[in-house]
């Protein structure tokens, strides 16, 4: 018996992973069945949904962004705290000081291409027609998913607290000030008033929610953070499982489907070779 | 990781360059070579391997000049000419018609001769363009980096699924299915699937190492509320919605919009009546879907982050792309609401004015009387305009889809058409605002 087998064989490897190794075909479709992390899968797959030019791959690259978004950011909150004093200065010890100084720059540049694939795999699901019945509600958790994607992405564009950052989030929220009746710049704000005293100004309006003050300071830095390590990454990790749970009990990745009497689209599966 | 060679004098700036842009000639060389070997061997062209082979060498050629010091560079007045004829308006025109072109052309351009010959002439420009420091400066921005790889991806990504559906709308015309359909045999995911996933987390871990590698995140100086860098940019995701504020009030650019734009994706699904084209490419069985997409993911969407992120400079300047950073640069901006022009321009009256001490439903009754043409505009705009189509042009869609749906539809579509519209009539008539009630803090 070689080393291997016995090994697949031993008390050890059965007990971990509950089937034999997945040579033959029954132990195949056990794999998938009794591993868990595996059984997120279907046990088989359609040829088609196995195609770089039909998929793109873009949701699986997506979804393996963010399991590295993940991992860094756990390693970068290690060395990193929150706060005015030390925000900076921990960032830069990271590149100056931390030995295998390069975990900052791969959280940064996975979440620029995680916005970048989670674009190109809604591009690649339109251009299929996937958000056709029975999908239709995949394609708008997947919005959801876009929208948290770039909430996740703004969020953290300002725990390094440099110029960069402050002035980033700076213009992207002041935008807030401007939302109608409760920003205290929006339309309508002056409509909201208690006993003639105004009750949205820039001390009570949907920026200060977002900031915690009336600029840019600690406690948006404490908010964003929390958000970005906590709140966020918890609503995304449910909607993905979500998501590729509905792939699944949609019917696996999408096909063509004939429409009624098939001559429109040919003879759609009647072609199978 | 690089060291970008320093701006100091244009000379200096050239010559260190010689080294990354030999190697980046010769790797558009090998890219060539690469598709040689796929003409002959899959799809058995000998045309096309040998414009490939030549394609290569030549660019194997200018990889030996740029190291020797002699790197293909752009006249100055070819560089003069390019800034002076883009503007917001040349090039948001200029890709609009790009994607018209694109869609009637889609025949011919999606095939490998024309459309591989596009991406060697863009990698060629790209090159030459690289030894103008302005350029340069701007595309080599650490955050800039990933967007010019977008660009890549995304044409390649547009042809790619636009070649496909190509092939398949011929299939279709003649009676077969879609390439698609004969791929229905099922696998075991085990190993097929788990084994992809595999390669592919892999590809993609060596892709940001190395690029992690090569670029260090950027950190400027330590935030500092006293000093207001010129320009101040949303991330670039964003600066879309940044570009948006130059047409729109900021309630609409940074609230209203967004939200649409979120609530409008959502509702594709429910919107689109048509049952055709699940689950494969396909233009012809889908055109008007597929055609208000694209404009609005890349002639909108796409197309503003660019401007926002490469085009845009000092006081939110317009820059070409050659053109230095010149932090004195103010375009002039006269804005005028529609209001002015209807009583002032073309009345010939004064504007009405609200008397500080109306009340109530005065001051209200005069607001509505002074914006009488921008709301009798908006209504026909988005009342008149959708009924008269549901009876005529949109008939047969109003049909199919129903009242609410068909409402819901036309009035998203014309909320993103109203984006291009005012564009234009900001850059034509300095039109800034249809309807606007400061009173209120309203404008549109
Ligand atoms: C964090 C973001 C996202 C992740 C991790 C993710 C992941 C995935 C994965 C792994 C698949 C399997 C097929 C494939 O790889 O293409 C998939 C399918 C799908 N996704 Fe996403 N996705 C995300 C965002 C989105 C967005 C933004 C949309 C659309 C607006 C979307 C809509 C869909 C739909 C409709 C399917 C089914 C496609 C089919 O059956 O062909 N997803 N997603």
């Amino acid at each position: 018996m070689s080393l291997g087998k016995k090994l697949r064989n031993s008390q050890l490897w059965r007990s971990i992973f509950r089937h034999p190794a997945p040579l033959d075909r029954r132990n195949r479709v056990a794999v998938m069945l009794t591993n868990f992390v595996l059984h997120l899968h279907s046990v088989s797959a359609k040829k088609n949904s196995l195609r770089f030019s039909y998929t793109w791959g873009m949701g699986l690259i997506t979804l393996y962004l963010f399991l590295v978004e993940v991992i860094t950011g756990v390693l970068l909150m290690f060395y990193y705290r929150p706060t005015i004093e030390c925000a900076y200065n921990d960032i830069l010890a990271l590149r100056d000081v931390v030995s295998f100084g390069v975990v900052r720059e791969v959280h940064r540049w996975a979440a620029h291409a995680m916005v970048i694939t989670v674009m190109l795999h809604m591009f690649r699901v339109f251009l299929t027609g996937s958000y056709k019945a029975p999908r239709e509600f995949n394609w708008v958790i997947g919005v959801l998913l876009l929208v948290l994607t770039f909430l996740l992405s703004f969020t953290g564009y300002l725990l390094p607290m440099d110029q960069l950052s402050m002035w980033a989030i700076t213009v992207g929220s002041n935008m807030a000030r401007a939302t109608p009746l409760v920003g205290h710049e929006g339309p309508g704000h002056q409509l909201l008033t208690l006993g003639g005293v105004d009750m949205i100004t820039s001390r009570s309006d949907a920026r200060l929610m977002l900031l915690g003050a009336r600029t840019v300071g600690q406690e948006a830095l404490n908010r964003f953070y929390v958000l970005h390590c906590v709140a966020l990454p918890l609503v995304a990790t449910f909607l993905v499982g979500l998501h590729l749970w509905r792939v699944r009990k949609d019917g696996g990745i999408s096909g063509p489907v004939a429409v009624g009497d098939g001559r429109q689209t040919g003879a759609v599966g009647g072609e199978a070779s | 990781m690089i060291d970008w060679p320093h701006y100091a004098s244009e000379e200096g700036f050239v010559a260190g360059l010689a080294g990354p842009l030999g190697w980046y000639y010769l790797g558009v060389a090998a890219l060539n070579l690469g598709a040689m070997w796929y003409a002959l061997r899959r799809r058995r062209s000998r045309l096309e391997a040998v414009v490939w082979a030549l394609m290569g060498m030549a660019f194997a050629g200018l990889g030996g000049l740029a190291m020797s010091g002699h790197p293909l560079v752009l006249p100055e007045w070819l560089k003069d000419a390019c800034d002076r004829a883009l503007g917001p308006v040349t090039f948001t025109l200029g890709a609009m018609a790009g994607l018209v072109i694109f869609y009637l052309g889609r025949r011919v351009l999606v095939q490998p001769l024309v459309s591989w010959t596009a991406l060697n002439v863009s990698l060629l420009l790209m090159g030459a363009s690289m030894t103008d420091p302005d350029f340069a400066r701007t595309v080599s921005r650490p955050d800039n980096v990933p967007i010019v790889g977008m660009v890549y991806l995304l044409a390649f990504f547009t042809w790619l699924g636009t070649a496909q559906a190509v092939r398949n709308d011929e299939r279709l015309r003649r009676g077969q299915g879609p390439v698609e359909a004969g791929f229905t045999d099922k696998v075991l995911v085990w190993p097929d699937v788990v084994y992809i996933e595999l390669i592919g987390a892999i590809v993609a871990t060596v892709v940001l190492v190395v690029w992690s590698l090569l670029i260090p995140a950027p950190l400027e100086e330590p935030a500092n509320p006293a000093v207001t860098p010129n320009p101040s940019k949303a991330p670039w995701y964003f600066l879309g919605l940044q570009e948006m504020l130059l047409y729109f009030d900021p309630a609409v650019a940074g609230v209203v919009l967004p939200a649409l734009i979120i609530l409008g994706l959502m509702a594709i699904p429910y919107l689109d009546p048509n049952p055709r084209g699940s689950g494969y490419y396909t233009v012809d069985q889908r055109r008007f879907g597929w055609a208000v997409f694209l404009f609005g993911f890349l002639g909108l969407w796409i197309l503003l982050i660019l401007i926002g992120t490469f085009m845009r400079g000092p006081n939110w300047s317009f820059f070409g792309p050659y053109e230095p950073r010149d932090p004195h640069k103010i375009a002039a901006a006269t804005n005028i609401k529609l209001c002015e022009y209807f009583w002032a321009v073309w009345l010939g009256r004064g504007v009405p004015r609200v008397p500080p001490e109306s009340g109530g439903l005065q001051k209200l009754g005069i607001i509505l009387w002074r914006e009488i043409a921008g709301l009798t505009l908006t209504c026909a705009y988005f009342v008149v305009l959708p009924a008269v189509l549901a009876r005529t042009a949109l008939r047969r869609m109003r049909q199919a889809m129903g009242r609410a749906r068909y409402w819901l539809m036309i009035l998203l579509l014309l909320m993103m058409l109203m984006l291009p519209l005012k564009m234009i009539l900001n850059w034509t008539a300095h039109l800034s605002y249809i309807v606007s009630i400061p009173e209120y803090s309203f404008n549109l």
